[in-house]
């Protein structure tokens, strides 16, 4: 499923840290509708590569195009009205604040209340409340948080946490999206949600960038799959295609196989 | 029950009735005097309370802004021959343009930084205020002519007690219209993670500049109330000491909290003035009682009081 006119175009992206080329020469592109996914070894600059396609690195080498549009030097927070979002592998919630409240806030481009209206509490702005409000609990019980929507954001456990990052990137009414580790600390029926969350938001016509280690997820929902290996493309391709190539099975599978020993004994 | 201790304007009903009873107990001017003192304290810790409490971004140098919110309705009428009135609203604005100035460059610090920077902010408005002495008449300060409302000359304890108190009701509810809005909804959720906010599409650079402007015309606007009551004004309005005391304010009463922002205003306020019998001992029994306080409510008077009670109800 190659895309006609691509959303994403990134190309010969790269940056160095300290000398490092953390990332070094990568392009790809994603189409509306398609489910795209970055692999590689623990270190490879995946994580990386989401923080320069998103903004939060300035790239020192190469492009990122949106919809035809060059993005390469708008700051984070523009991209996001320009139908860009993301999640982090790093859990980045507003605890003290409600389940709901955090989607709402992600809502904050859709809302259309002045400054000084906030401030006079004019009555805008508590339509403007209601409103938000009704589109950020929509989007809870799609997650299947609707039941949590007014507990602390901080009390809610692991799993529920990555599936409220989603809800609240899909507030921003995205284009394309970018899920940094999912189903990182999931157990198997929580992975088995986002799975079936991420193929219900592509279908929607949305595309899906996606960093994950568990494999079976990747290889299940991906039309094409990305493999980095120190910064540098190994392989592109289809996940039947990308499984079955030796170097990315030397590279990488390898790693795979001594992580799982790894979550066994820990 | 509940309800009523959420209920977003609580705070602000709790307050008016507390305002029109304190009139009735106060055995003297000097009581109304020390009331009218709290509220405008209040006023100035509220927008430290925007600031610290919605944003996340501490200030060290707040009473900056209230020294020059105090110096524009003592030189306006003085040397230039403005209205009083009217120099309390410039110096508003004033103070707001000056941080927005500031605020732009400071605000990208974080943490201790930005709480340097701040500090650095007000020592320099504290040492203008010292040696301008043509303009501000040096550290002797300089007397404040009457601020006049529409007619209305505003003198005596309890005429300044209600135009302190209405002052502070304004500044309440639109603190309390802040926090349930789209715009306190981003300060909140910057406070907790900027890189999730600019996720959300949250301007987060602009919003905290927004929270500091804000803050700064609180301030301003107190520190003009605070002259005109006085009659007097001193680069002492201006100091450090005066800064941290607005921070002790904000965190003592229950970081966030409008409600609690007053309640520690009035903490610092009015026990300095019934500690007197402990004469030199004063500040130190003072310290001794701001830490008794942080030990045994960790989270601020208002916050630690409602978690308790609604554990008890059931």
């Amino acid at each position: 499923m190659t895309p006609q006119t691509p959303l994403l175009d990134v190309s010969g992206i790269g940056i160095s840290f300290g000398g490092l080329k953390a990332v070094d020469a990568v392009s790809f592109k994603v189409g509306a509708g398609e489910v795209f996914s970055i692999i590689g070894p623990n270190g490879a600059g995946k994580t990386t590569l989401f923080n320069l396609v998103t903004g939060i690195y300035r790239p020192s080498r190469g492009s990122v195009r949106l919809d035809g549009a060059d993005i390469t030097a708008v700051p984070p927070h523009r991209r996001v009205s320009r139908g860009m979002a993301r999640t982090f592998q790093n859990l980045q919630i507003f605890f003290r604040m409600t389940a709901v409240e955090n989607v709402m806030v992600g809502c904050a481009l859709s809302e259309r209340t002045s400054f000084l209206a906030d401030m006079l509490g004019l009555p805008s702005v508590f339509r403007q409340n209601r409103v938000t409000r009704e589109k950020a609990l929509a989007l809870l019980d799609r997650v299947g948080l609707a039941a949590l929507a007014d507990a602390p954001a901080g009390a809610l456990p692991y799993g529920a946490l990555k599936r409220l990052e989603i809800a609240r990137a899909l507030a921003a009414d995205p284009k394309i999206l970018l899920l940094d580790e999912p189903a990182a600390g999931c157990n198997a029926v929580e992975t088995e949600a986002i799975d079936h969350l991420i193929a219900e938001i592509a279908k929607g016509g949305i595309a899906v960038v996606l960093i994950e280690h568990d494999m079976k997820l990747v290889m299940k929902i991906s039309d094409r799959v990305l493999v980095l290996a120190q910064g540098r493309p190994l392989a592109e391709g289809p996940p039947r295609a990308v499984r079955e190539n030796p170097e990315v099975i030397a590279a990488y599978l390898g790693d795979i196989g001594s992580r799982e020993a790894d979550r066994a004994h820990g | 029950m509940k309800a009523i201790l959420r209920s977003r304007l609580t705070p602000l009903v709790a307050l008016a009735l507390i305002m029109a009873l304190v009139p009735m107990i106060a055995p003297t001017s000097f009581h109304l005097r020390v009331a009218a003192l709290v509220w405008i304290f209040s006023l100035a810790a509220l927008g430290l309370t925007i600031l610290m409490g919605y944003a996340g971004q501490v200030s060290l140098g707040h009473a900056g802004f209230l020294g020059i919110g105090a110096y524009a309705v003592a030189i306006g009428p003085a040397r230039l021959g403005l209205d009083p009135l009217l120099c309390l609203l410039l110096g508003a604005v004033l103070s707001g343009l000056i941080a927005w100035l500031v605020g732009r460059p400071i605000l990208k610090l974080k943490g201790y930084y930005l709480a340097i920077a701040t500090l650095g902010f007000g020592v320099i408005v504290a040492l203008i205020l010292h040696s301008e002495t043509e303009l501000t008449g040096g550290p002797d300060g300089m007397s404040v002519s009457r601020i006049t409302l529409f007619g209305w000359r505003v003198t005596g304890a309890l005429n300044w007690y209600w135009v302190s108190a209405g002052a502070l009701l304004i500044g309440a509810l639109i603190a309390l219209n802040i926090a349930a809005s789209p715009t306190g909804r981003a300060l909140r959720a910057l406070h907790d993670s900027e890189v999730a906010a600019a996720g959300a599409g949250i301007d987060v650079s602009a919003k905290k500049l927004a929270a500091f402007v804000v803050a700064a015309v609180y301030a301003a606007v107190a520190g003009g109330l605070l002259a005109a009551m006085n009659g007097l004004i001193t680069p002492e309005a201006a100091s450090f000491s005066h800064s941290v005391e607005l921070v002790a304010m904000v965190i003592i009463g229950g970081l966030g909290s409008v409600f609690g922002t007053v309640l520690g205003a009035a903490f610092l306020v009015v026990l300095p003035q019934t500690l007197t019998a402990f004469q030199e001992y004063e500040q130190a029994v003072l310290g001794l009682l701001i830490m008794v306080f942080m030990i045994f409510l960790p989270q601020g008077i208002v916050p630690s009081l409602r978690a308790m009670i609604e554990e008890r109800l059931p």
